[in-house]
């Protein structure tokens, strides 16, 4: 349980996928334009980067480990991905119109997103358990959802301040970036 | 003609600064040049294998179905990049490696996939390619020239470990004891990008006040 715990942890703060492990900086710079959108995002992609790990595990220990096809990991991997983000649309669609509103545009940008074809590979590379893997994807995808949140309220007050013009946009965003990733570091050996 | 299509990508269109992608991998993997060079190389052939081939298939593609086709071209090319490595370069491969695996969901390639290739004849889509690895490249080398002389002292350290013995003693030590080791951490990886991009934006404002007036007297006729 403890070592769960420290996945869990791990994931969430100590290793922020966005802050320090830059993965899924795309939609990081892209759509934490506001506070809502990113919420949303973060939400669609929590969901299927659970989803995509668990499959993704079982796939490999299952399938291309018996038949020594580990080499395809790659391909397989990425088609999961894609198929899984077009079945949950299809199925959104079909059952939950608002959530399917709510979350309907984010969901085709995921499937670029590296950090859920990250945590897959790195679930696979750390000779993770099933088990361990859903904490490892939970974690990652919550500090994912978290960093887009206060990034996209902080981004809200940076519309309202007086920034040089060379700085303004994506430099001052990145800037603020690296002073949250500075203020993540301070998790550094916490579960170690 | 040709021309064109190379500085457009390498310059104008710049992945890095204009369109903001493959930012993942230009910050993670920036802490030394030789861990740039690598992954320039292995995104850079991967680029190239794809829109190459996906041009020559362009008539071939169905169009309803061209994503999915696009995305298996570039994740064969990056799975031959990662076994080329794997084989001719380990150690090095090993510093970059999920970075080279991540090479598929770069939407740099994508993007000159679905906006160029699937549309222009192999000539053209070769030198779109060349442009724009080499725009990536450049900003790759900048942003890791600069964090490994203020992060770790020197340039060119372990570039044997990406072409063999010959560049073993390549390595410039400029500061004896480094002036800003923060930069090799992620903290610095996004300050000093957001600096850099300040620095391009700075340089190329000076262009567009130029033009401006221009596009307001042909506004006025």
């Amino acid at each position: 349980m403890t070592e769960l715990g420290v996945i869990l942890i791990g994931a969430l703060l100590v290793n922020n996928f966005v802050l320090a492990q830059f993965l899924g900086l795309c939609p990081f710079m892209g759509i934490t334009k506001s506070y809502d959108t990113a919420f949303a995002t973060g939400l669609a992609t929590t969901f299927v980067l659970a989803l995509a790990a668990v499959i993704s595990h079982l796939i490999y220990h299952g399938i291309l480990v018996p038949l020594e096809l580990t080499y395809l990991n790659i391909i397989l991997f990425i088609v999961v991905i894609a198929g899984l983000v077009q079945l949950i649309q299809v199925y959104l669609h079909a059952t939950s119109p608002v959530l399917h509103q709510l979350l309907g545009i984010y969901l085709p940008l995921i499937t670029s997103n590296c950090a859920v074809l990250g945590v897959t590979l790195l679930a696979i590379n750390q000779d993770l358990t099933l088990l361990q893997t859903l904490t490892f994807a939970i974690g990652a995808a919550a500090g994912f959802t978290l960093v887009m949140v206060l990034f996209g309220a902080l981004r809200e007050q940076l519309q309202q301040a007086s920034i040089p013009k060379a700085f303004d946009g994506t430099p001052i965003a990145l800037v603020s970036a690296g002073l949250m990733s500075l203020a993540f570091m301070g998790f550094q050996g916490i579960g170690s | 003609m040709s021309n064109n299509d190379f500085s457009r990508g390498a310059i104008e269109n710049n992945p890095a600064w204009a369109q903001l992608l493959g930012l993942c991998p230009l910050l993670a993997v920036s802490n030394s040049v030789a861990n740039a060079v690598g992954l320039a190389l292995a995104s850079g052939f991967v680029l190239l294998g794809a829109n190459t081939s996906i041009s020559l298939l362009r008539k071939i593609i169905p169009d309803v179905a061209r994503l999915p086709c696009f995305v298996l071209i570039i994740a064969t090319f990056t799975t031959v990049a990662v076994m080329v490595l794997e084989a001719y370069a380990f150690d090095m491969f090993t510093r970059i490696a999920l970075f080279v695996q991540i090479i598929v969901t770069n939407c740099m390639i994508l993007g000159r996939a679905e906006a160029f290739a699937s549309r222009q004849p192999v000539s053209r889509a070769v030198f779109d390619a060349l442009g724009t690895a080499v725009g990536f490249t450049i900003a790759l080398l900048a942003l890791g020239t600069v964090r490994e002389i203020l992060g770790n002292g020197t340039v060119l350290a372990d570039m044997d470990l990406l072409i063999g013995d010959t560049a073993a003693n390549w390595q410039l030590t400029i500061f004896t004891s480094p002036p800003l080791p923060l930069a090799l951490y992620p903290p610095g990886a996004f300050l000093l990008a957001g600096i850099l991009f300040a620095a391009v934006k700075a340089l190329t404002a000076k262009d567009d006040t130029i033009e401006r007036p221009a596009t307001q007297s042909e506004a006025k006729q």
